[in-house]
Parts: C-alpha cells; sequence; structure tokens
C-alpha cells in the first residue's frame, strides 16, 4: 500500500536530493574534520559550507550555528546555559503548550527550586502578551516560546515576546523546530537570542539539530569535552547528517513560496472540504495565524485513535491529540490548555503536509474522511440526537 | 504504533454486534466523553430470564475499546446470567489474544458494563458517585470512597481489580483502571491500596511456624523478604536488600527510594511487624547502611 503521507509535523521524508549530498560521507568521505591531515580536512569545508547554507536559511552568521542532535537536546541546552549564565536570577517563563522538549525541562528545574510560569493561550490558541508582561520580572532568566506549535501550527509573535523579555535583562529562546522551513525567519532583523531547529522536520535526516545562538549571547555549553563547535558543544561532528542539513536548509528556502502558496492552498482546500462535509467539526486554532501546512480538526462524538486507525487502512497516516494514541489517559496538553471541550478533543486529527504532498492525496483523504467519521459516529452511543438526519 | 493482535484489529474492522437492542432486558453504561471511552451493552435474555440470547454495543473509544466490546458481546451471547458474570477482563483480553498492558483499562470497561448490567436488571442499587467527570464507575460491590477524582474511582472497585489481576505497581493500575493517569494526584493512595491488598493476600494464606531451625529459620525470613515485602517497597520506587541475619537479628539496608528516606525508621518497623508476623515473634530488625 503507497502510503498518503501527511503527518509532515512528526517527522519528514528526508529529499533524495539531501540523501545523495550525505552519502559519500559515510564510506568513502568518512574523515574526522577536526584532523589534521587533508582527508579530515576536506570533510571539514563541506561541514563549512553546511553551517553557511543553514545560516542563510535563517538571516544569522555561519557563526552563530551550533550543530546538535536534535531539537530537545538545543532546547535543554539553551534553557540549561541561561541558568548558569545568570546564577542569581531563578525565573524561568515558558508557555503551556510547548512541546516536551521544553516544558519537561521546566518542571524539573520547578522540582529543584525554580520558579517557573506557564504563560496561557486563549481559545485559538494565542498566546496570553498580557499575562508575559506581568509575569516577567528582573529575577527572569530566560523566557522560551516555541514559535510555532506543533499540534495546531498556531504562530507565537515570539519578536514581540523577546522585546518584553530583554526589557528585564532575560535571554529569549524560541522553539522554531516547526517554523523553520515553513515561514520565512530572520534573525539578522530579530533580536531573539537562541532559537532551536531540528533536521527531520525539513527533509534532512533524524539525528541533527541546530542550537541558533545570537554573537555576543554569553553561553554555557550542555556538553563538554572537546573543542568541537568552538567548544560550545563537545563531541565529534556528525558530519554526514550535517552536511544533509546544510542542504536541506538550502532547498527549504527555494521551497518557501510554495510552502505558502501550494502547500498553503492544500491544506485550505483540505480542511474546508471536511467542514463543509462533516457536521459537528471544529478547527483547533482557526482564528489564529498558523503554519501553512498544518491543520488540526476536531471531530465530535468520536475518538481519535479509531479514526487513525481507520485512515491508516487507506494508507492515509495522519496523527491525533487524542489520549489513547500517546499512551497517556488525557487529551493533548495543547488542545486542553486552548479549552477545547472535552467532547470533541479526543476526536482531533492533525493534518501536516509537505512539498511533497499531491492533490490526489488530498482529494483522497477528502474522499475517506467523511465515512470513517460516519462510521464510528454510528458506533458512539455520543451525539445521536445531534446527529440525527445528518451524517 | 500499538501492537494489536490480529484478532483485536478484526474485532476493531468488522465489530460484533454493533447497535441498539430496543426491548432489552438489561442495559449497562459505562464511562463519558470527558474520560475518552465509553461503552453500553444491551443484552436481550430468553424467556425464562436466565439465559442471554442476544447482546449488542455503543462504544465511544479507541480501537481497543471497540474490539473488546465487539468482543463481550460474543462471549456472553447463550451464556447464564451467573455465568455471564464470572467472565472476567482477562478473559476478554485472553479472548483477544491479549492487549497491550495500557489498554488493559478497555478490557475492564467491558467486564464493568456486564456487570452493571446484570445488577441493575436483579434490581440492585446502583449508587452514583458524584466526580468531575461522572464516570459512571459505579455499582453494588463498588460502593466507597472515590480515589481518583479525575475518573471517579472508587477504592473498592481499585482493591478489586489489584486483586484479580494481581497488580503490583500504580503504573499497572493505571493501566486496567485509567486512575491516576490524569493529574496523578491519587498515586500515593493508589500505592495503599497495592499494600493493602498485598498483605491481605499473604496474611490469607500464611501462618506462622510453631518451631523453626536456624536454617528454615533464614530461608523463611528471605522468602519473606521476597515474596511480601521487596514488592510492597517496589510500589513506592524503593527496594532493601538483606545484609545479614544473626539468630532473631535481622541487618537490612534500604535501597532506591527507601534510601535516605525520612520514613525509612517506619518502613523498617513494618519489616520487623511482617516478619514477626510471619517468620518468629523475636525477631529485631536492624536498618544499616552499606
Amino acid at each position: 500500500m503507497k502510503e498518503i503521507y501527511l503527518d509532515n509535523n512528526a517527522t519528514t521524508k528526508v529529499d533524495e536530493a539531501v540523501f545523495e549530498e550525505m552519502r559519500p560521507y559515510f564510506c568513502e568521505l568518512y574523515g574526522n574534520p577536526s584532523s589534521m591531515h587533508f582527508f579530515g580536512g576536506q570533510v571539514q569545508s563541506k561541514v563549512n559550507e553546511a553551517r553557511v547554507r543553514v545560516a542563510e536559511l535563517l538571516g544569522a552568521s555561519p557563526d552563530e550555528i551550533i550543530f546538535t542532535a536534535c531539537g530537545t537536546e538545543s532546547d535543554n541546552a539553551a534553557i540549561r546555559s541561561a541558568l548558569e549564565v545568570f546564577p542569581d536570577r531563578r525565573h524561568i517563563i515558558t508557555s503551556r503548550v510547548e512541546h516536551p522538549a521544553v516544558l519537561t525541562q521546566c518542571r524539573n528545574l520547578r522540582q529543584k527550586g525554580y520558579r517557573v510560569t506557564e504563560i496561557g493561550v486563549d481559545g485559538a490558541g494565542r498566546l496570553d502578551i498580557e499575562e508575559l508582561k506581568a509575569a516577567i520580572d528582573t529575577d527572569t532568566a530566560i523566557v522560551s516560546l516555541m514559535w510555532a506549535n506543533n499540534e495546531t501550527g498556531v504562530i507565537f509573535p515570539v519578536e514581540e515576546a523577546a522585546a518584553i523579555a530583554q526589557s528585564k535583562g532575560a535571554l529569549f529562546h524560541s522553539d522554531a523546530v516547526q517554523a523553520i522551513g515553513k515561514i520565512p525567519i530572520n534573525m539578522a532583523a530579530s533580536t531573539i537570542d537562541m532559537l532551536s531547529l531540528s533536521g527531520h522536520k525539513l527533509h534532512a535526516p533524524k539525528g541533527i539539530g541546530v542550537l541558533y545562538l545570537r554573537r555576543g549571547t554569553p553561553f554555557r555549553p550542555f556538553l563538554v569535552g572537546g573543542h568541537q563547535e568552538k567548544s560550545r558543544r563537545a563531541g565529534t561532528e556528525n558530519a554526514a547528517a550535517i552536511i544533509a542539513l546544510g542542504k536541506a536548509c538550502q532547498l527549504a528556502g527555494q521551497h518557501m513560496e510554495a510552502e505558502n502558496t501550494t502547500v498553503k492552498a492544500m491544506r485550505d482546500h483540505l480542511q474546508d472540504a471536511l467542514m463543509t462535509a462533516i457536521p459537528h467539526a471544529r478547527i483547533n486554532g482557526g482564528g489564529a495565524e498558523r503554519l501553512p501546512n498544518t491543520t488540526s480538526i476536531a471531530f465530535e462524538f468520536v475518538e481519535g485513535e479509531a479514526i487513525l486507525l481507520l485512515l491508516s487502512e487507506f494508507g492515509i497516516c495522519a496523527s491525533s491529540g487524542s489520549a489513547c494514541t500517546s499512551g497517556s489517559l488525557e487529551p493533548s496538553h495543547v488542545l486542553r490548555a486552548m479549552g477545547v471541550p472535552f467532547t470533541c478533543a479526543h476526536g482531533s486529527i492533525r493534518f501536516s503536509l509537505s512539498r511533497y504532498t499531491t492533490e490526489a492525496e488530498i482529494a483522497t483523504v477528502i474522499r475517506e474522511m467523511p465515512p470513517i467519521i460516519a462510521r464510528l459516529r454510528q458506533m458512539s452511543p455520543f451525539g445521536r440526537e445531534h446527529l440525527a438526519g445528518k451524517a | 504504533m500499538w501492537d494489536y493482535t490480529p484478532i483485536v484489529k478484526d474485532h476493531f474492522l468488522n465489530p460484533r454486534n454493533v447497535g441498539e437492542i430496543t426491548d432489552a432486558d438489561a442495559v449497562g453504561e459505562v464511562g463519558s466523553l470527558a474520560c475518552g471511552d465509553a461503552l453500553k451493552l444491551y443484552l436481550k435474555l430468553d424467556d425464562d430470564k436466565d439465559t442471554i440470547i442476544d447482546a449488542k454495543f455503543q462504544t465511544f473509544g479507541c480501537a481497543s475499546a471497540i474490539a473488546s466490546s465487539s468482543a463481550l458481546t460474543e462471549m456472553v451471547k447463550g451464556k447464564t446470567l451467573d455465568e455471564a458474570l464470572a467472565v472476567s477482563n482477562q478473559d476478554i483480553a485472553d479472548f483477544l489474544g491479549g492487549l497491550p498492558e495500557e489498554k488493559m483499562h478497555c478490557s475492564v470497561m467491558g467486564q464493568e458494563a456486564l456487570e452493571v448490567a446484570i445488577f441493575k436488571y436483579r434490581g440492585m442499587d446502583i449508587p452514583q458517585h458524584d466526580s468531575e467527570h461522572d464516570h459512571g464507575h459505579a455499582y453494588p460491590d463498588y460502593e466507597g470512597e472515590i480515589v481518583c477524582k479525575c475518573f471517579g474511582i472508587t477504592d473498592t472497585f481499585l482493591k478489586k481489580v489489584i486483586e484479580t489481576n494481581s497488580l503490583t505497581t500504580a503504573e499497572q493500575v493505571t493501566n486496567f483502571t485509567k486512575a491516576g493517569g490524569a493529574c496523578g494526584g491519587c498515586i500515593p493512595k493508589i500505592k495503599e491500596l497495592i499494600a493493602q491488598v498485598l498483605g491481605e493476600a499473604a496474611a490469607q494464606t500464611r501462618v506462622r511456624p510453631e518451631k523453626l531451625s536456624n536454617m528454615k529459620k533464614m530461608q523463611l525470613i528471605q522468602e519473606v523478604l521476597e515474596r511480601d515485602i521487596r514488592p510492597l517497597l517496589w510500589a513506592d520506587g524503593g527496594d532493601l536488600e538483606l545484609i545479614d541475619i544473626d539468630g532473631a537479628k535481622v541487618q537490612v539496608a534500604f535501597r532506591k527510594a527507601c534510601a535516605g528516606c525520612a520514613s525509612s525508621g517506619n518502613t523498617a518497623r513494618m519489616v520487623e511487624a511482617k516478619l514477626r508476623d510471619l517468620v518468629a515473634e523475636d525477631i529485631v530488625v536492624e536498618e544499616v547502611s552499606q
């Protein structure tokens, strides 16, 4: 069965050109970029080229790019560094809808005695900027807010938030893992101090990330050891993956416009058609500015895991904010923070597209989804009075 | 992705007996939209009102909830009410070739709906508990105190599930009943219940021997530590190690969460009481740090 892959916020296909770019760096050009011989040196120059390519996508300088192993490492490194840089500041601000890579760490730090404020969002998933203004003080070491939400695609006003953080001397970090490659980002025109990126969300392989660190920002390394990455991240460079990420960033820049026109048009078509065909559904974050590739739709009276497994029968890959898919017993913390009613939080499905998505695939989902929802509603003891005569 | 058996997949994709029985003799309803799963079970009895001749269900929930409901209806058809009451949640899981442990609560929900239907049919009182989510986990045998406020689950119900499924950790209890799976506030209470059930089970089956040789005594001490005491500590993330036995003096060292725990003195007294109960009256437990 050919997959219809609409789960690109989970991970993406490695672009063939990206794979070709990294291929020689396993069995042939396997030298250590730090070595003092021609064999390592040629890898070093390719790593440098990748650094330039990543910097170009972000509007940054190459020396502001630190390669890490993943987005989670970048997030951990940024927050830990800020706390070490400002040992007298004992307050961290984040949001209730962050990825666990940030939220779990903040909650662990709370156990260790740090004060942690989690800023809320409104029903459309928009950040409560007034709450941020009220929470920030001179005890705040770092404000860490995601650029765009992985579940809903809702975009946060990170520049405005960065200015608020800096007004009290705090550092500002953004987990931009979902945003990079989907919307234009220009660090040259920004004041954000630190930014996390993950390769596998933009058609590079898994196991490579970046921490952007603005020039002049005080920093303490998370991993210590060798002098790699100018002693800001020890450990032998994952050269092949770094080279792949460089290529992926170059391609992301080239496809940025398509991402915001073609991909967005397909996303809009998908959600409009489903909302028309299926009663008692709502778009999570529909009222907010969102990533062009993401839509999260809540279907009342049915449960997400059952929807996903029936979609899977047609090769359609999506994800859910339901409790049952994650192994937890409550629906996603993002949907709960938005106040999505329990009647539909369990039945939320996220479709996340990419530049590989085709019109034909979208047409298949539009055809198969309504009968799946109708079939599960037929089985459900709930909503019968609302749905009489409808789907 | 969950590792569902082919039987679970079949009962999810081709569920048997979906629907309502408009003239059902017995109806059992458990769960709610808020909880993320719910099951309404309909039973039709024969003219003697003793044998189940038809069963149907309506389920809101994940694949394993739907498969468990489908399996349940297939299992109870043709059974007398008493035979049906003997169906356990493990029987439902076995019928399906097993369920992932995180999904065992789906089989528990099926068993529960069956009991509610039959108890209601027999005119037994079904007490309703007020809880935030009104889960409906409440019927004659399980009248008791609400332990898990998020899912509205009582201590009597939890103890029954702990006992029938021989559960030893709070995580297992969450997998089987969902209790403790949301805010987690009741996990300490769940651990207490596990300890109570394990303690009761041990007390029921064992009596202190009249006279023991030294060799036998040492063996029995080790056995009681392994079988009765360490599982209790594991439930709390702790552990202990037997260091030495010298006559009636038993030296233990606490490990993991028990090591350095402020109440390890109490734990040592608990170990002593247990050993006195099951081995010999004169036992003295000493905590050593090693």
